[in-house]
């Protein structure tokens, strides 16, 4: 009895493991193959699904693999500036929303003011309001103060994260104790010191995953830069890759370079940074 | 604690003062707009007319809003028959302490989630593409008689939207059903086995009451999240204009991106952003209706 049950337990977990192994298989192929793809020759899309087989190490055909499709990205096609773009408006998005925002939790949780609770409804409120509701009325705003085509009119609006600041204002009444507060205010320290040296320090995890939330959307972000952007120099990856798409469509060895360029940085944090990311995108996700 | 020494009055402000500026300036007075602009009809962002409710008139009567309605329900309710069973499916595989290499695994499941919906649509344009797709050459290199030039971007354009949110977001719902797993009551599950409850009845008399409620959360937010679903399509069948052949790919928030900003209507837009809202509200209302404000 006890033999069998030992066998069946086995098995039931031969069967786990190959259930598990195949399901991230398939989760894991399309990225294997985009980054085969990026090395392909375009000929070698019709006869190969990944490597082009060959006499070479392990049956493939190495000398076939070609850096062309980076090489063009770089040299003739403004992938260079787009990365750069991306890097500098998710840096500056994330560092200066993630201020203003543990800033603005800050005002809303420790102190006590007149209004403070209308004002912390209204914040919740629009918090939660669909970003699209927004597109049209922002635009006609950024045009009218004539920030069409600047970074600062992609940049500005990312300085009020409503989100941000509820996620802050709850991390700030969770593990912030007031006693700590009014004991420094007590020993003489100044209001801004007391928030830069006592509670940020606090509440580093809701940082380092509003920092990661906000650096993801801005390099995800594809509407924004769209109607916001016009200058190809001044476009973001997200831009470029989709109208590298929209020119070079059957060119699949250069879309697949230009999206591994794309998202490589992103998968490079995320294996630094696990946890964070996964914290900080369960914490407020939205899908766009 | 009234020993203590208060702050100044200006101290809130202080803090408050960064954010709530661009926040009065970026979205409270673009707000206020989105209501004037829904009354309006605009010809870029210079020129504007006001004509009432007929926004909203056109609206019930166009019959380009309705396809992006249709298409946007039908990939709602598809993406959570796809992807609710699969995740939870995945999750229960990996909810046992002793597995090895767990964390690999999760790390694996969740990784599309990190790719931007332009990377990951163009990706699968490439995936789904006739010949040289990964698919269409995979699945005729498995079985002859599979047709490579199968239209899945022409044709099947439902089933392959459906097919690319399933990779990108099943890993992401997943991490949530494995938290609310952890937190099964063992004592329940265990007095359960000791009276004989088989592994079905355990599940359904255990552990799905109890991950309920998180359940309800992630329909929620996939939901939320389907219903504004916009550059996956766009990018995928940008061949066709954005929505496909015949607009079958088509959304809501992608009618409106077309007529707010390659029209130029910005009032139009704002109707079709307002009816969006309105049914998001909606949802949120019947989802807090439904849980009774059961929070988790």
């Amino acid at each position: 009895m006890s033999e069998r049950r030992r066998i069946a337990r086995g098995l039931g977990l031969i069967l786990l493991y190959a259930l598990l192994l195949f399901f991230a298989g398939l989760t894991a192929v399309p990225f294997l193959w985009m980054v085969t793809s990026a090395f392909k020759a375009k000929g070698d899309f019709f006869s190969s699904l990944f490597l082009p087989g060959g006499p070479g190490f392990l049956g493939v055909a190495w000398e076939r693999l070609t850096l062309d499709n980076f090489r063009r990205l770089f040299r003739e096609l403004p992938m260079a500036r787009a990365l750069l773009n991306s890097v500098f408006l998710a840096s500056v998005s994330s560092v200066g929303a993630t201020l203003c925002g543990a800033m603005g939790g800050y005002g809303l949780s420790k102190f006590r003011f007149r209004g403070r609770e209308a004002l912390t409804a209204l914040v919740l409120g629009t918090a939660v309001l669909p970003l699209p509701l927004l597109l049209a009325p922002r635009f006609e705003l950024i045009y009218h103060l004539h920030l069409l085509d600047t970074y600062a009119g992609y940049l500005l609006p990312q300085l009020a994260p409503a989100f941000g600041v509820f996620l802050f204002r709850q991390a700030m009444l969770n593990h912030v104790p007031d006693e700590i507060i009014e004991s420094a205010r007590l020993d003489g320290c100044g209001e801004i010191r007391i928030f830069f040296a006592l509670v940020l320090p606090l509440v580093r995890p809701m940082i380092g995953a509003f920092v990661i939330i906000t650096f993801l959307g801005v390099w995800n972000d594809f509407i924004g830069p769209q109607i916001i952007l016009q200058t190809t120099e001044r476009l973001p990856l997200a831009v470029t890759l989709a109208s590298l798409q929209n020119n070079y469509g059957t060119d699949y060895g250069l879309l697949m370079a230009g999206t591994l360029v794309s998202v490589a940085p992103i998968i490079f944090l995320f294996l630094l940074l696990q946890k964070e990311f996964i914290s900080g995108l369960t914490s407020g996700s939205l899908k766009g | 604690m009234k020993s203590s020494r208060p702050h100044a009055a200006w101290v809130p402000w202080f803090f408050l003062g960064p954010f709530l500026l661009g926040f009065a300036i970026f979205v409270a007075w673009p707000l206020v707009r989105a209501v004037a602009l829904s009354l309006e009809q605009t010809y870029g962002p210079g020129v504007r007319v006001f004509i009432g409710l007929r926004n909203f008139e056109f609206l019930l009567r166009d019959p380009l809003f309705w396809t992006a309605f249709r298409n946007t329900v039908v990939f709602t309710l598809g993406s959570l028959l796809l992807q609710m069973p699969a995740a939870l499916g995945l999750a229960l595989l990996l909810n046992r302490p002793s597995l090895r290499g767990r964390h690999w695994f999760r790390l694996v499941f969740f990784s599309p989630a990190l790719i931007g919906m332009v990377f990951a649509a163009t990706l699968a344009t490439l995936v789904f593409e006739k010949q040289t797709g990964l698919i269409n050459y995979g699945l005729h290199a498995l079985c002859r008689r599979w047709d490579p030039d199968f239209p899945w971007l022409e044709d099947y354009l439902m089933t392959s939207l459906l097919l690319a949110a399933l990779w990108l977001y099943t890993g992401f719902n997943m991490v949530y059903f494995l938290a609310a797993l952890q937190n099964v009551p063992a004592d329940q599950l265990e007095a359960a086995s000791i009276d004989g409850a088989g592994r079905g009845r355990r599940f359904w008399h255990v552990t799905l009451p109890s991950i309920l409620p998180v359940g309800g959360f992630v329909v929620l937010l996939s939901v939320a999240g389907s219903f504004q679903i916009f550059v996956l399509p766009y990018v995928m069948f940008l061949r066709t204009g954005g929505g496909g052949p015949h607009d079958r790919g088509l959304t809501i928030l992608m009618y409106l991106y077309k007529t707010g900003f390659l029209a130029g209507d910005l009032g139009y837009a704002s109707a079709i952003g307002w009816v969006l809202t309105l049914l998001l509200v909606g949802l949120v209302l019947l989802h807090r209706r439904l849980t009774r404000g059961e929070e988790i």
